[in-house]
């Protein structure tokens, strides 16, 4: 069987590329693209974690899961609805551009 | 193989304030749409008479001890205390909002459903006893906010405060799941107190060579970096002041106490239940003790918070000095007052170990009620002070956003007398003067920091605190020792805002003037909290 830390080094790889791309992407969309990415690391940790505990006492690493695929769903809808709202304001999903506001 | 529990034995009606409040805003959505443009008003009137109801039914919930839906959620004087502090704001926001939200242009009927649903989600975050409810909460608290931040779509400021503290929150919430998968991975389970039973482990004491250990270090700092985007602490702020800045007053008023009140529920229910006793490397000194004897140690996150209380006040209140715009000026406030509260939680942080008999220790997070009770009491405190402050920032702003400098406050004291004397009495608060609440919230959070042996971040709060002075005490000056230059109308201070405005004041008076109200209602919580760690 696959042990536990490749479940958890893929896991990891998946959030620090996620992060990478918050952090490096200059379009919105790659923006919330790379949040899931990030967001789904999390569900292959939980589920991992949840098959090598004890699988029948506790369902709450899959609980978690589910609810991370529902709010990730969640915010996608809101985050791209606020995209398409800058986008036609100013005709660029670019981050870089919405630099109005600084101290 | 699973048990379904039955309906009854959820135990529904321990979460019955929040319930209540959700499926009100489900129905206020549909309820809005048969209320004619020009009268938006009642969508107002029906939801502050909710949050009334809510407030209502939070009464017996409060110190009920009681858990509901398999121990996932739990209704103590934490939680109560926490749901009267948001469900307070939030009726102070509504006031707020009616007049600002017409005369700017933006007035929608979703405003109330969003701002009610990011209200439960704050007081299902105060009575979260699980990482999953956490996570649910935090999201419920922010995604409306998200939507709120970028109301006013015709502003592009607005706009873009949107986007930035949407692209930031979710980055957060990212780091928040990914520590909470790594806190399940180390104990086997997301709800809190049974991830305090096995840090604790079954004699009292962890066991250091755990390889668990790692996951829980690295999921603790994570969920610390999460909830300290949420709370808006250095380093971990830079979101905060262009999304204040931009969103629309009201949302920025509900943001600043709102918000902040969730995160910090959700950082002293994930410390205080659940990692409290997380110590690391003290095996040298635990094997020198005798029986008997008793020591003092760090949690392992302590010195993180130290070291984040420490900048944040800092930071917040250097910066401070240097902003001309008011709204900007409480944006790095707000970042200084979000380190005055991290004090109190790292003193949650010091344990004390005693050796009962050989390889028998026995561990309790002593300062953990005193901590408590500070950052609660400072959040009842900030939340009146800081959304009076925002009511007057208000009345003068002009309908296109403009007329939050500081300039715009000269000579106010001769124009509008009452509402001068009030922001004073806010400004006073927000420093920490004597009888007013503010000085009642940093006298309990010293007195917790000094208790647990914080001395050094004790006397940069302090010194902060008088840096503070400078720039609040300037609005004051402003107000009273300059004449304006222009004499221009305060559009905004309409009944409404003034309701607001007496509401904060009062709230900000009588719990400076009689502290005892906010502590015994707190006197349990400490107390349940207590019986859990012994």
């Amino acid at each position: 069987m696959v042990p536990l830390w490749m479940f958890l080094t893929v896991a990891a790889a998946l959030f620090v590329i996620g992060a990478y791309g918050v952090l490096a992407r200059r379009n919105a969309v790659a923006v919330l693209m790379s949040v899931e990415l990030m967001l789904n690391a999390v569900n292959i940790n939980l589920v991992a974690f949840w098959r090598f505990s004890d699988p029948v006492a506790s369902v709450s690493g899959q609980a978690f899961a589910a609810f991370i695929f529902v709010v990730a769903a969640a915010e996608a809808a809101v985050g791209l609805a606020i995209i398409i709202s800058v986008y036609r304001s100013r005709y660029s999903v670019v981050v870089d551009d919405v630099d109005m506001l600084k101290w | 193989m699973i048990d379904v529990p039955s309906f009854a034995e959820l135990n529904l009606e321990v979460a019955l304030p929040g319930i209540f409040l959700a499926l009100f805003t489900t129905v206020l959505l549909i309820v809005d749409l048969f209320i004619p443009k020009d009268r938006k008003i009642t969508t107002a009137h029906l939801t502050i008479g909710a949050l009334v109801v809510a407030f209502v039914l939070n009464l017996p919930a409060f110190n009920a001890g009681e858990t509901a839906m398999n121990e996932m959620f739990i209704a103590d004087a934490f939680a109560g205390f926490v749901n009267m502090i948001v469900i307070t704001g939030a009726i102070i926001t509504v006031l707020l909002s009616v007049d600002y939200m017409k005369r700017s242009g933006i007035e929608h009927g979703e405003f109330y459903s969003l701002l009610l649903f990011s209200v439960s989600g704050i007081m299902f975050m105060g009575s979260a006893n699980d990482l999953i409810v956490v996570f649910i909460a935090l999201e419920l608290l922010s995604i409306p906010l998200y939507v709120m931040a970028a109301l006013r779509h015709d502003d592009v400021k607005s706009e873009e405060s949107g986007i930035k503290y949407f692209i930031l929150g979710a980055f957060a919430s990212a780091f928040f799941v990914y520590g909470a998968a790594l806190i399940y991975g180390a104990t086997g389970t997301t709800n809190l107190p049974e991830i305090f039973r096995a840090i604790a482990g079954a004699d009292g004491i962890v066991a250091t060579e755990n390889s668990a250990m790692i996951y829980l270090v690295i999921g603790a700092a994570m969920v610390i970096v999460a909830l300290g985007f949420k709370v808006a602490a250095v380093p971990f702020h830079m979101w905060t002041p262009d999304v204040y800045e931009g969103a629309p007053t009201p949302v920025t008023a509900f943001m600043s106490v709102g918000a902040k009140a969730g995160g910090f529920a959700g950082l002293l229910r994930v410390m205080i239940i659940g990692l409290p006793l997380l110590v690391v490397n003290f095996g040298d000194a635990v094997e020198t003790m005798a029986i008997g004897e008793t020591i003092t140690v760090p949690s392992a996150w302590q010195t993180a918070l130290w070291l984040i209380a420490a900048a944040t006040m800092i930071f917040g209140n250097f910066i401070a000095i240097s902003q001309t715009n008011v709204k900007r000026m409480l944006a790095y406030s707000s970042i200084a007052h979000a380190g005055y509260i991290l004090m109190a939680v790292a003193a949650v942080g010091t344990v004390q170990i005693t050796k009962v008999a050989e390889n028998d220790y026995t561990m309790v997070a002593v300062y953990a009620e005193s901590a408590l009770n500070g950052a609660l009491v400072y959040l009842l405190a900030y939340t009146f002070t800081n959304l009076g402050a925002f009511a007057v920032v208000m009345s003068l702003e002009n309908n296109d956003g403009s007329g939050t400098m500081l300039d715009d406050f000269n000579g106010l004291s001769k124009r509008h007398p009452l509402t001068a004397a009030m922001m004073a009495f806010f400004m006073l608060s927000l420093i920490g003067v004597p009888t007013t609440a503010g000085f009642i919230g940093k006298f309990l959070i010293f007195d917790a920091a000094i208790q647990a042996g914080l001395i050094p971040l004790t006397i940069i709060g302090v010194l902060t605190s008088a840096v503070s002075a400078y720039y609040y005490v300037r609005i004051i000056v402003n107000m009273y020792l300059k004449d304006a230059a222009v004499t221009d109308e305060a559009v905004g201070l309409t009944p409404y805002v003034n309701y607001a405005t007496i509401v904060a004041f009062a709230g900000t008076l009588i719990f400076g003037l009689f502290p005892m109200l906010a502590l015994d209602l707190l006197a349990s919580s400490g107390a349940q909290i207590a019986t859990l760690l012994f």
